[in-house]
């Protein structure tokens, strides 16, 4: 028995392995997620680090042939803003006086890795010296340029994406449990207590899910910790997606509840709380795993637009999201293309998951074997 | 005469339903710790004589039950009461819904047009290339966020200059003539539909594709082949009529996911659609309008699925017999 199912397992990850968009996919989330665990390390600059004298700083040069045509280590130059009268804008130019060399483990921001171990070392970067000229002229590296609080966005993205690529699984665990729960009982018990949850549930459907959303998001409180909105952000995201969820486990619990075994354990006298929970449910796992990564992406989306409208994730804190927020003005995606990063970011994240998902449904849902 | 009857019973169903909603929409709305009437008292157009009688109309000094009684009598009168602008809210929402309406019509239209042919082809093709291709080309559209591809379309529209940069109509449209004004709301509606089209074909053309190729797999569609009936005949003339069928509760989920879809979409586009309309209310904390436009939004969202099971009433005797 327990040799059938390690064969199945190993089966079921041959098949999703075999395909090679689904490998690819899984590399490029794995490459994510790395980088965001890490993110302490691989990011220059930590999450609030901001240099007010360089707003919307595009990204930086890096060269590695110098001055004489030859091969050099990589250096980059600062940026020094000029105000040009005529047309009415700042730009920047680079300011040649002073080389800074690109730096691996350079000493940066002290941070505590993984929330345990201090340290201040960094990925790469420039040795923050102070030049000839003072504090103002100290080396900067902006990957990603950096945005209206001259903030660098390939940090904030790292950091934000922690936020944006966890949000949509934590919402998935407090959903799953609700809607496993309601959709067994409601099937399980039948008759009116079944009429009556699931004519609840098809109105909470009936409310088209993104008003919802925004409305929810709304009557927030403002005057909460960032950590108090990520959790009810979470909660909010569960609240829209469980009564979908519910009712197809609903009519799976159905028909599994005339099976011999649901007789067998109502006959020895098993609460019917314990019938539902240990018996019934776990019939349901291969549908649950599915529905679960196909609904990730959608979580992802939904997080997103949310902070996007400024109400999801809010400043300071990054996410995905509300970094595009700055993206609403026309003369930041005109001008300032490196705002995007966080959307194709976005993209390829919801698209790997959707491959996967695909795929996994292939491989799990038996009904689905002729796609 | 069963049919009518049955048709009947299914519209009844609906009214239970709405009110439901209505509770549910109400009770979050007024359990939260917003003022109704925050804005409308910062408001120095709005006189006191409005504010008493909005009072009083909301019954704010009153319990939330008789709230509720008394804004649901209000609500079926067609009574919704004043924004926080001073505007009627019944009459922003007539403004509003036949554009969100007009909208996704046009890209339910559109998702049909191209996603049922696309899903009869990757069927019909099954694992060649082209099926493969097909199903990477819809995943693409499905994974980019709405508000995203918006964006990056504004960005065409701003640089190329050959699509006007949101809103509905141009700012001399009631000078035009009636042809003039058919182009120019055609021409303001093309970015919106291109996304929304974008990212909903996915559903629509990996459902036909998954129908077809359910139904190409039964025993009726073996026996056709057999009999030795051409391809094109087992294909289109047997198998295509009982693939179509399920689409037609797409036809209800679309519906559905399209109006929440709209919404980023709309607030980018600058679009005067509901989704706007809502989140324009929400963000100013206008609970008449955010209350009106949830009930509005969801009183489309059970009609459409209405239609769908109507005509799937008409076009499947299936389910007749079984009602």
């Amino acid at each position: 028995m327990a040799d059938e199912y390690k064969n199945i397992n190993v089966s079921v990850l041959k098949q999703i392995t075999r395909d090679k968009f689904t490998l690819i996919a899984l590399l490029v989330l794995f490459v994510i997620y790395f980088s965001l665990l890490f993110a302490d390390i691989i990011a220059p600059y930590s999450k609030d680090f901001s240099d007010r004298n360089q707003s919307y700083a595009p990204p930086s040069k890096i060269f590695t042939i110098n001055e004489q045509g030859k091969f050099s280590w990589p250096y980059t130059y600062n940026y020094k803003r000029e105000y040009d009268a005529g047309a009415m804008q700042v730009d920047y130019k680079l300011d040649r006086s002073q080389k800074y060399f690109i730096k691996l483990l350079p000493r940066g921001d002290k941070y505590k890795f993984l929330g345990i171990i201090p340290s201040s070392r960094h990925l790469i970067g420039v040795e923050p010296e102070v030049g000839t000229r003072g504090a103002s002229s100290a080396g900067r590296l902006y990957l990603l340029g950096t945005d209206i609080n001259g903030r660098d966005v390939f940090s904030r993205i790292l950091f934000g994406g922690r936020i944006s690529m966890t949000i949509g699984f934590l919402a998935l665990f407090v959903l799953f449990p609700i809607g496993l729960l309601y959709g067994g009982i409601s099937g399980y018990f039948g008759g009116k207590v079944d009429t009556l949850m699931m004519r609840f549930a098809e109105a909470v459907m009936s409310i088209p899910s993104f008003y919802l959303l925004i409305i929810l998001a709304a009557i927030l409180p403002s005057n909460m910790t960032s950590i108090q909105r990520f959790m009810l952000i979470v909660v909010i995201l569960a609240l829209i997606g469980w009564a979908g969820f519910a009712r197809v486990v609903r009519g799976m619990v159905l028909s599994i509840k005339t099976q011999e075994f649901v007789q067998s354990a109502q006959s020895i006298g098993a609460s019917k709380l314990r019938i539902i929970i240990k018996h019934i449910l776990p019939q349901t796992t291969s549908y649950v795993i599915v529905a679960m990564t196909l609904s990730v992406p959608s979580y992802i989306l939904a997080e997103s637009g949310l902070s996007f409208l400024g109400l999801g994730i809010q400043q300071p804190d990054a996410s995905w999201g509300n970094m595009l927020k700055e993206a609403q003005e026309y003369i930041n995606i005109l001008y300032r293309p490196w705002l995007l990063t966080p959307g194709f970011l976005i993209f390829v994240a919801v698209l790997s998951f959707n491959l996967i998902g695909d795929t996994i449904r292939d491989v799990l849902d038996p009904k689905s074997k002729i796609r | 005469m069963q049919l009518l009857i049955y048709i009947l019973k299914r519209i009844l169903q609906t009214i239970p339903l709405l009110i439901l909603v209505s509770l549910i929409s109400f009770f979050i709305i007024r359990l939260s710790p917003v003022d109704p009437l925050a804005e409308l008292k910062l408001n120095p157009s709005i006189s006191k004589e409005t504010l008493q009688k909005e009072t009083q109309r909301l019954g704010l000094d009153k319990p939330i039950y008789v709230q509720y009684v008394r804004w649901a009598k209000a609500f079926v009168q067609g009574d919704l009461g004043v924004c926080s602008t001073g505007e009627s809210v019944a009459a922003k929402l007539k403004e509003r819904i036949p554009n969100t309406l007009l909208l996704t019509a046009i890209v339910i239209l559109l998702t049909w047009i191209v996603g049922v042919p696309l899903g009869i082809l990757a069927a019909i093709r099954w694992k060649t290339p082209l099926d493969r291709m097909l199903t990477v080309l819809t995943s693409i559209g499905m994974a980019i966020p709405s508000f995203f591809f918006a964006i990056l379309l504004l960005i065409f529209a701003v640089k190329t200059g050959w699509f006007p940069v949101g809103g509905l109509t141009s700012y001399n449209f009631n000078d035009m003539n009636f042809g003039g004004k058919v182009w120019d709301i055609t021409h303001h509606l093309i970015l919106p539909t291109t996304v929304l089209f974008t990212i909903s074909l996915a559903g629509l053309q990996r459902q036909m594709r998954a129908n077809l190729l359910d139904v190409l797999d039964s025993d009726y569609v073996k026996f056709a082949r057999a009999k030795g009936l051409s391809e094109f005949k087992v294909v289109y003339k047997h198998a295509l009529r009982n693939a179509l069928n399920p689409m037609i509760t797409m036809l209800g989920f679309e519906f559905a996911s399209l109006l929440s879809g709209a919404a980023l979409t709309e607030y980018v586009f600058q679009y005067p659609g509901l989704g706007r309309l809502v989140l324009e209310a929400v963000l100013k904390s206008d609970i008449n309008l955010v209350m009106a436009s949830l009930m509005m939004g969801a009183v489309m969202l059970i009609a459409g699925n209405l239609i769908a099971d109507i005509l799937l009433i008409i076009t499947d005797p299936r389910i007749r017999v079984k009602a």
